[in-house]
């Protein structure tokens, strides 16, 4: 199991490890500046972490010894937007910048491609670095594909790719999640792309639309490692799987307490547990109840169980957001933490609860280390 | 030679003394110092060298106006200040 953490918060990195069983505070970096991501290498150790910086934009940074000190890596850059060109975010018919407003996913390559790193953005490009992120191409199949002129915001103003799976039998099979844009999957290293989404519906567009596959909001795709093609989707607005790499989906229905949430984690070798936190549905976003659970599925969707040992039960209003939970590489631990600042690690698969902080700044992202 | 001073924020992010460049325009003199101190260009300019949606730049105390290239003009003497909008947060 991993003894050691990263948070990822509006005011910095936080990096709890595990010492004679009890979990604190190693290391805070970059106090007071927003983290909105950090991915954990599992190749060579290296850890990530994207500042967004406000006035003076995004920077990506990376550490060879655990955050113990960091060198600047490359940004993604968009490419001119070519003169004339009318590129519009369809829901406000406004022009999309061809600018980079944020990494929203990192992802390793595997073994057999030492340097590849994966970056999915807003505005909807999806970037390759083959040096560990020193320089960076868009992949510009995809973000010159038609029906990217389909895809338009969810959570935020304009599309972005917030997952980017690779495969980790075959490293030109890549899959990736956009809000809003579906799930799409290549199988030639992002030479080319298709959609998928046979059985994912959007209750969000007009009915005529709603099977529409790149129209769908997929809050967050994950895929079992043992398994490659089986996926989760946590979707706005509700559950989904596929068991045929994308091919068919089959949504989960009248799971309790609500089929809403942002965030979805699978275990490494066991494509039937899973693993969800709850929420009020989109338009209030809160736990059920006031209530923090996780519910946990070992049998691919056909019960859940609601854990909510070590979990506030009354008046708690915590959110979780995509990248605020995470599992570790054997399955066994689980972290989340929210929008109030609350962290929550389980030793068990979620069985039971311990919560570190309720006092951390608002939590975007938790990985642990690999 | 036109000298250019940077928001006292964002030094603990990079270093940025007041510099001096030469040019005839506001871009023209940033090129000039960004090349004695390449890591700062970032912070000011995004990635196709438009000033930053937040970020301001006054020449002897005026807003410039054209923030995508930069092109109002300097006197050889002027005073070029880089600055946070409020906007920004």
């Amino acid at each position: 199991m991993s003894d050691r953490l990263h948070v990822g918060t509006r005011k910095g990195l936080f990096t709890y490890s595990r010492r004679a069983g009890r979990w604190s505070v190693e290391r805070v970096g970059f106090l007071g500046d927003t983290v909105g991501l950090v991915h954990c290498d599992g190749r060579d150790h290296m850890l990530y972490a994207s500042l967004e910086l406000g006035h003076f934009g995004n920077k990506l940074r990376r550490s060879p010894d655990q955050g113990a000190t960091f060198e600047d890596c490359g940004v993604p850059e968009y490419p001119p937007k070519p003169e004339g060109l009318v590129d519009l975010n369809p829901m406000q018919q406004k022009p999309i910048e061809w600018k980079l407003d944020k990494i929203w996913s990192l992802q390793s390559g595997n073994a057999d491609q030492p340097g590849a790193l994966w970056a999915g953005t807003i505005p909807g490009g999806l970037f390759v670095s083959n040096n560990h992120g020193t320089s960076w191409q868009i992949v510009s199949t995809l973000w010159n594909h038609p029906s990217r002129q389909k895809w338009f915001g969810g959570g935020a103003e304009k599309p972005g790719i917030h997952s980017v799976l690779v495969d980790p039998g075959n490293s030109r099979r890549i899959t990736i999640g956009v809000s809003c844009g579906g799930v799409w999957h290549s199988d030639d290293g992002g030479e080319t792309f298709r959609v998928t989404g046979n059985g994912i519906r959007a209750e969000y567009m007009p009915p005529e639309q709603a099977l529409d596959p790149e129209i769908q909001d997929p809050h967050q795709v994950v895929q079992c490692r043992a398994r490659p093609e089986c996926f989760w989707v946590q979707h706005h607005n509700g559950i989904f799987k596929s068991t045929d790499g994308g091919a068919s989906w089959q949504e989960i229905k009248d799971v309790k307490p609500s089929v809403f949430g942002f965030a979805v984690a699978v275990h490494p070798r066991d494509p039937d547990t899973a693993w969800f936190i709850p929420a009020v549905k989109d338009e209030k976003r809160y736990p059920f109840d006031g209530k923090v659970v996780v519910t946990r599925t070992r049998d691919g969707g056909k019960s859940f169980e609601i854990l909510t040992k070590g979990l506030p039960q009354e008046h708690a209003y915590d959110l979780v957001y995509r990248h605020g939970l995470d599992i570790d590489a054997i399955g066994q631990r689980l972290v989340f933490g929210s929008t109030t600042g609350a962290l929550f690690v389980s030793e068990n698969q979620g069985d039971s609860w311990e919560c570190l902080s309720s006092h951390l700044p608002p939590i975007y992202c938790v990985r642990f280390a690999v | 030679m036109a000298r250019v001073v940077f928001t006292q924020n964002l030094q603990r992010h990079v270093e940025c003394p007041p510099s001096t460049g030469e040019g005839q325009t506001v871009r023209e003199v940033l090129d000039a110092v960004f090349a004695q101190n390449p890591r700062a260009r970032s912070f000011v300019l995004d990635e196709h060298g438009a000033l930053r949606n937040h970020m301001a730049v006054f020449v002897d105390g005026r807003l410039i106006r054209d923030r995508a290239r930069q092109s109002d003009e300097v006197r050889a003497d002027a005073e070029i200040y880089i600055m946070q909008a409020l906007s920004g947060g």
